[in-house]
């Protein structure tokens, strides 16, 4: 059946060249290959967002006065709703830890050495715009965190140099955080950062595909000096652990999903007191703390000006580092990257921790 | 995908990885076996997936219940041969004044394919301008595609004399 199919498609549109593509492929067999499974956990992820995110628009109301509601009605009246928004939410999180450690383990690999400089900028890109899903996606069940923790988070844009006080309105649609902001973010994040995500993900898969897995630069030495590099098929071996592995995903996300529902909290209040202790998601903590450690004025600057500059400039250092990495551009070590990604992990983990707990 | 997996037997490629003993027929069925296994793996978590999906899209009854009455304004504005939407719950509905004087009211959802009615006062019908269906005064198709008459609703005038507001209900 499946084959009689498959010849039908065939005899209209020639596949021969995918599946010489497909039976050819293969992927690298080291010590270092289960890094290899984080993007594919990752795009498994991006694939559940997808699918309960249309669902979720299904019930949703983007407006100040509905769209609490809706999340409410959606948790408790539809069948099932609870399980599609625990999924969506608990995923973000799963999906951009899970991006890091893709991120940090290809920093760490150098994988992002020539050729692979578009795959890497594809790659932070699409990081960066994990992190806008998750910032944009917070404020739509327009709860008293959610709704706080947006107009910190539009006030630290505003803290941007010159452009800062545009940028606010740009984002809140206005001075304030209102019902404008929601259609904002709402828009964001069904619509435009989709669109980018998707033309980014396949330009980062045809990549990919296209120039096959990297392999560790030591390895990579050896088998330039004659040493035969071990591998295995593509299809169907490579394919069935990466399926092994989404499936590890998803008992995860099930049964985080099922066990510890995320909570819907208060609608917000625009003239109701900050609640204490607020926060932001915990992939922004490290950012927030830092800048709630900076001092109101560094050489004659505004603290919080220092602040973003500064992640700004992090920002460009990390989208630059394929071309800055000469050494490994070369084929040799680069300890001095090694050490970098090593102190900037440490630096993120321990200012999450004290932004967790710290008052 | 279990053709390809069999097929792959034959590439002699993980020969080495993965013993042979007990020779090609048994290894076949024993393919044949792990094929299955996998497969109804995969359809069960297609269904397992499937099935709160296909539960979401349904959507939920509206808890809303059913109105039992509502107010359609005063009876002495309404004058005779004309009839005034009002909403009857979420739906609307329409009161009217015959010539003589009697106050009446509808269901003002079309039977046929729920457009909303309106009173025609030269010929003192209820009207539906989607495919010009006519109701009389009682709520009976005259002509036109309707296959029911109107739901009929009991009227009832409730407050002081010249003053009274039409009060509308289920029978």
């Amino acid at each position: 059946m499946m084959k009689r199919t498959l010849d039908w498609v065939d005899e209209r549109v020639d596949l021969s060249g995918l599946r010489e593509f497909i039976a050819h492929k293969r992927v690298p067999i080291h010590t270092q290959e289960i890094w290899y499974y984080l993007g594919g956990m990752t795009l498994f992820l991006f694939g559940v967002q997808v699918v309960t995110g249309i669902l979720l628009l299904l019930y949703y109301r983007p407006s100040a006065t509905e769209a609490y509601e809706s999340v409410q009605f959606i948790v408790s009246q539809v069948e099932f709703g609870w399980l599609i928004r625990n999924m969506h939410s608990w995923s973000a999180n799963l999906l951009v830890g899970l991006a890091f450690a893709h991120f940090i383990s290809v920093f760490l690999l150098k994988s992002y050495r020539k050729p692979r400089e578009l795959t890497w900028l594809s790659g932070i890109l699409l990081l960066f715009l994990m992190l806008g899903f998750g910032f944009s996606g917070y404020l739509l069940p327009w709860n008293e965190l959610s709704f706080f923790a947006t107009k910190v988070g539009t006030g630290i844009a505003g803290s941007v140099p010159l452009i800062g006080k545009f940028l606010l309105r740009l984002l809140r649609g206005g001075d304030d955080v209102t019902g404008a902001t929601l259609s904002r973010f709402y828009a964001v994040h069904v619509a435009m950062l989709p669109a980018l995500a998707t033309v980014l993900v396949v330009v980062h898969l045809l990549l990919v595909q296209r120039q096959g897995m990297s392999v560790p630069l030591k390895l990579e030495r050896r088998v330039k000096e004659g040493q035969p590099l071990k591998e295995m098929k593509f299809f169907p071996n490579y394919v069935l652990r990466d399926v092994l592995a989404w499936y590890v995903v998803l008992a995860v996300l099930a049964a985080l999903a099922a066990f510890y529902p995320w909570e819907l909290g208060h609608k917000a209040d625009p003239f109701a007191p900050v609640p204490a202790g607020i926060r932001p998601e915990w992939y922004f903590l490290a950012m927030f703390h830092t800048l709630k450690l900076l001092p109101s004025h560094i050489l004659g600057i505004e603290g919080e000006h220092v602040g973003v500059i500064a992640f700004g400039l992090l920002g460009a250092f990390l989208v630059m580092v394929p071309f800055l990495d000469r050494r490994a551009s070369r084929g040799e070590r680069s300890p001095i990257f090694t050490a970098i990604a090593i102190l900037g992990l440490a630096y993120l983990i321990v200012f999450t921790i004290i932004g967790r707990y710290a008052n | 995908m279990s053709n390809a997996m069999i097929g792959r037997r034959n590439s002699g490629d993980d020969s080495g990885r993965y013993p042979d003993p007990a020779g090609s027929s048994s290894a076949f069925d024993r393919r044949l076996f792990l094929d299955s296994i996998l497969s109804i793996g995969f359809v069960s978590t297609a269904a397992a997936i499937a099935y709160p999906i296909s539960r979401y899209l349904v959507p939920p009854a509206t808890g809303e219940p059913a109105t039992a009455s509502a107010v359609a304004g005063a009876a002495s504005a309404l004058k005779p041969n004309s009839g005034v939407l009002f909403k009857f719950g979420s739906r609307p509905a329409i009161v009217v004044k015959t010539i003589d004087g009697e106050i009446r009211a509808f269901s003002a959802v079309c039977t046929h394919l729920d457009c909303t009615v309106q009173f025609k006062t030269d010929t003192s019908q209820l009207w539906c301008a989607c495919h010009n269906g006519t109701y009389d005064l009682g709520g009976n198709v005259v002509s036109g595609p309707p296959p029911r008459s109107l739901e009929r609703f009991v009227v009832n005038l409730r407050g002081e004399p010249g003053q009274e507001e039409i009060v509308v209900s289920r029978g």
